[in-house]
């Protein structure tokens, strides 16, 4: 089967059939940062999915402030504010 | 799978509530979570009007539609920011679901309404771009939902993202971040409340809820974000999570019930310390606050890398720096 994969934008093949969390260990992705969708639906982790199924393996951590601590938390700190 | 609530076709597992949900139960799980999450943090009382931070992702966007479906006043503020190509596909999205929910979307460009834009401006003003990003955010949302006379600014931070953040805090002990995390933040004078009605919700549940409710987000990561530590610390929760499921929540929830109060002693006192900024007047030490600061820094300077720019409605003539 057609797999996408995000970030970067690629796509790999992945003979079926296959479960949803077999595919993802194959892959040593984790279950718990991707969903895994065919068409604009949803499958679950015990979920088959066909040789000529097109899959996408979409991530879902997204980045943050990437700031230690956290942004909305630093307001009206004098020390940080006056240091900058 | 057979959903738990009404042995359905189940479409997730959830492995943190040890449970399979089908589309309509999975989709009232989340409601009752941030209905739950409000109660419990004394978020929102019932009419009040609050101003959602839009940034187009599926955080803002999932959090947006769940306050509306709960009968919340909620309208949205996108902030531009002038990241190329992935500033404008976000500010669409925003745009496409405020359209189609009949919803009032504010809109604010960095570089057309101050000058500047977060890779050239942070870059003039010799800051990280997140830092530079971060201080800007703040500072307009505040400021937005105060002339706005909005109750409260809700954010799209979930679980995930609060136990990632609480795991830097703690790895380096930021006494002082602790003891400002939390999932309300009271009104003062100069900043309006502050709520993160996700704290309840991971972020897997977020990408299938918008999936579920057919709501496009911008799925692309920020070129800015790029390797930068909080996805690290996603990373690591989640593969302790994968072995231990519940972890994460246990982890942050922990912290708000055990052990967060401890590091709120003493915090008060160093508010006294405030004055107000000469230029837009919200709250700060120094003569001028951070953020006129940046725009003193970083306004009119030239962007080089970007391309040009879509915005919806607006004049093109700048807004006075920091006015309000
Ligand atoms: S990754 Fe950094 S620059 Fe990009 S939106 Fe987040 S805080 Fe702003
Ligand atoms: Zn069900
Ligand atoms: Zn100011």
């Amino acid at each position: 089967m057609k797999v996408l994969l995000r970030n970067p934008t690629r796509e790999v093949q992945v003979p079926g059939p296959v479960s949803v969390n077999t595919l993802l260990a194959r892959l040593e992705l984790n279950r718990e940062s991707f969903l895994v969708i065919r068409g604009d639906e949803l499958i679950a982790g015990d979920g088959m999915l066909d040789d000529d199924d097109e899959i996408e393996i979409r991530p879902v951590i997204s980045g943050g402030s990437g700031t230690p601590g956290d942004a909305w938390a630093q307001d009206a700190l004098p020390s940080r504010d006056a240091t900058r | 799978m057979k959903c738990r609530v009404c042995r359905g076709p189940a479409i997730i597992d959830i492995r943190r509530h040890n449970a399979n949900f089908c589309t309509e139960h999975f989709l009232r799980l989340c409601r009752d979570q941030v209905a739950k999450a409000i109660k419990e943090h004394s978020m929102l009382a019932e009419g009040e009007r609050v101003l959602v931070a839009v940034s187009g992702g599926k955080d803002s966007l999932a959090l947006w539609d769940l306050l509306l479906e709960l009968g919340y006043q909620a309208d949205g503020l996108y902030l531009g920011l002038g990241i190329g190509e992935y500033s404008d596909e976000s500010g669409d999205y925003a745009r496409a679901f405020a359209e189609s929910r009949g919803a009032t979307l504010l809109e604010i460009d960095l570089r057309e309404d101050y000058g500047y834009d977060i890779p050239t401006g942070a870059r003039a003003a010799r800051r990280a771009p997140c830092s530079a990003c971060g201080l800007s955010k703040r500072h307009l949302f505040d400021e937005a939902a105060l002339d706005g006379g909005y109750d409260a600014v809700a954010t799209g931070h979930n679980l995930d993202d609060e136990a990632a953040v609480l795991f830097g805090n703690v790895l380096h002990w930021h006494t002082e971040y602790l003891a400002r995390q939390l999932p309300v933040l009271d009104a003062r004078p100069g900043f309006p409340r502050k709520i993160k009605p996700l704290v309840r919700l991971g972020e897997r549940e977020m990408a299938a809820y918008c999936l579920v409710r057919g709501i496009p987000y911008q799925v692309e990561e920020c070129p800015m974000a790029a390797g930068n530590r909080h996805i690290a610390y996603k990373e690591a929760l989640n593969e302790i999570e994968s072995r231990s499921p519940g972890a994460k929540h246990d982890f942050y929830h922990g912290f708000l019930s055990r052990a967060s109060e401890t590091f709120r002693q003493g915090i008060d006192e160093e508010q006294g310390a405030l004055g107000t900024c000469g230029r837009c007047g919200s709250p700060t030490p120094a003569e001028l606050c951070a953020f006129c600061r940046l725009v003193e820094q970083a306004g009119g300077s030239q962007p080089v890398e970007l391309s040009a720019r879509r915005r919806a409605t607006g004049s093109s003539d700048p807004a006075p720096a920091g006015g309000s």
